[in-house]
């Protein structure tokens, strides 16, 4: 009975490994061509966010990562500077809405400097395809609707969905997703408005990951944590 | 001779399991199993070939390695070991795809992980490349999939001409850049024709697709029947001249 028993988990114990051991293979193999495509499409999501006549520097290299933060979904993020000739123009932050339906959305939003936001598109996400998957660009427009959209302590109330009492549309049997991103884009908004100029003023660091920056003013208890890679997931 | 008769069963038993898999035991129009990434992705032909082909491949390597593991493998612990083979074969082709095919990758989305739950897999697995030497199982891989991937481009076709007038648009996403010219205009529309592109589309296409088939085998028995109802005639013609 035992060594049938034993004999039986070894052969699974060994399937497992295989498989596996050949995943992890795949993996690391992969793992450079996956990161530089997402990198390409950051890019074009980036001068679409803030088109080409909006800015004058090279967007993807003008960049700090900051410390993890509630506000930002916990994980260290990057921030894109835009500048016209000089003028600070917008930030463009990359932040993760941790309370999806079915785990993280990954989104950038354009935040301009007088706290409107210039627009949002979603990166990565995993939710149920005809309901919660209207956040992405190629299935619905939704995600337009934070096109241009002016954020102050007096509108801050209007920044929910529909359902509960602000101005963004909900999907028919999906809120949680909308939600999710609607707070997501307000956090990062308001990331902006508590750091200010010293999102601005930093000096780039992208190119170092290592080197954390934490935007000198207060923050709303900023707090590192150990899974940061969880937008592989 | 022996030897003849050898290769004749071989070369028989790859005729029968590419009739089986492409067309009598189709796993999409017969079988009906996959339904759910089949009518999900068949928006347009390169959605439906890129499902196909992935979950092809997924079906080659799964009924290959079951195939070559079947001695091996006790009875009692066969369908966790399949669901193990089929999901790492998954996994990977989803790797390679999230790294070569990124736009495509994205547009399929969730349906390149659930081929780990198209039954017709561990169908295959469990039916025949567990009881079949490695290059029938291999073959009937090829075939099932073969099968399953001209159903989606079909459908594929049938909805992306319908409802936006094209055929192979977004070909490039799959087959590099020396394909962004197939794409052919058909015809042009000012609306979309959303029927065909919402999944009640997919319905409609896929039940038009059984019906046809099941036009074409009455046909065919038909046929069949009036040939031999001809040769007893024949005979009893013959039979009365005499």
């Amino acid at each position: 009975m035992w060594t049938f028993i034993s004999r039986n988990g070894l052969i699974l114990a060994g399937f497992a490994v295989v498989s596996t051991g050949l995943i992890a293979m795949t993996f690391y193999a992969t793992k450079d061509e996956i990161a530089a495509a997402q990198e390409k499409q950051l890019l074009s999501v980036l001068n679409e966010l803030v088109p080409h006549d909006k800015h004058s520097n090279e967007l993807h290299t003008d960049c700090i990562i900051v410390k993890a933060d509630p506000l930002l979904g916990n994980q260290p993020q990057r921030i894109f500077r835009a500048r016209q000739n000089g003028d600070n123009y917008a930030a463009i932050v990359e932040t993760t809405a941790p309370d999806g339906y079915s785990g993280d959305i990954e989104l950038v939003v354009a935040v301009d400097t007088n706290l409107n936001s210039l627009g949002a598109r979603v990166i990565a996400h995993r939710e149920t395809p005809g309901l919660g998957d209207k956040i992405d660009l190629r299935i619905s427009d939704w995600i337009k609707s934070f096109t241009d959209v002016s954020y102050s302590e007096e509108t801050r109330s209007r920044w929910q969905v529909k359902k509960d009492g602000g101005q963004f549309d909900q999907f028919t049997g999906a809120t949680i997703t909308p939600r999710a991103v609607v707070n997501a884009v307000k956090n990062a908004i308001i990331y902006v408005e508590l750091h200010g100029q010293s999102i601005f003023e930093s000096p780039s660091s992208c190119g170092a990951p290592d080197t954390l920056v934490t935007p000198d003013i207060a923050s709303t208890g900023s707090q590192t944590n150990n899974h940061t890679n969880g937008r592989y997931q | 001779m022996s030897e003849d008769k050898g290769k004749s069963q071989y070369t028989d038993e790859l005729k029968n399991l590419s009739i089986q898999g492409i067309w009598k035991n189709n796993p999409a129009i017969v079988q009906l199993l996959g339904l759910c990434p089949l009518l999900a992705v068949t928006g347009s032909v390169v959605n439906g070939l890129g499902l196909g082909l992935a979950t092809t491949l997924v079906l080659l390597g799964s009924n290959i390695t079951v195939s070559l593991v079947r001695n091996f493998v006790p009875n009692e612990i066969r369908i966790p070991i399949f669901v193990m083979v089929i999901a790492a074969f998954v996994t990977v082709i989803e790797l390679i795809m999230h790294a070569y095919t990124f736009e495509l990758y994205q547009a399929l989305g969730i349906f390149i992980p659930l081929i780990v739950t198209n039954c017709a897999i561990i169908g295959r697995a469990e039916a025949y490349a567990s009881k079949n030497p490695v290059q029938f199982a291999a073959f009937d891989g090829l075939m099932m999939g073969l099968g399953f991937t001209i159903v989606l481009v079909v459908l594929g076709a049938m909805r992306e001409l319908l409802g936006f007038g094209t055929l192979f648009d977004g070909m490039e996403l799959l087959l590099g850049e020396w394909a962004a010219n197939m794409t052919l205009v058909i015809y042009d529309t000012q609306a979309n024709f959303l029927l065909a592109i919402l999944p009640p589309g997919a319905f409609l296409g896929m039940g038009l697709l059984i019906a046809a088939k099941n036009l074409i085998d009455g046909a065919i028995a038909k046929r069949k029947a009036q040939s031999e109802q001809k040769v007893v005639q024949r005979a009893r013609v013959t039979g009365t001249d005499l």
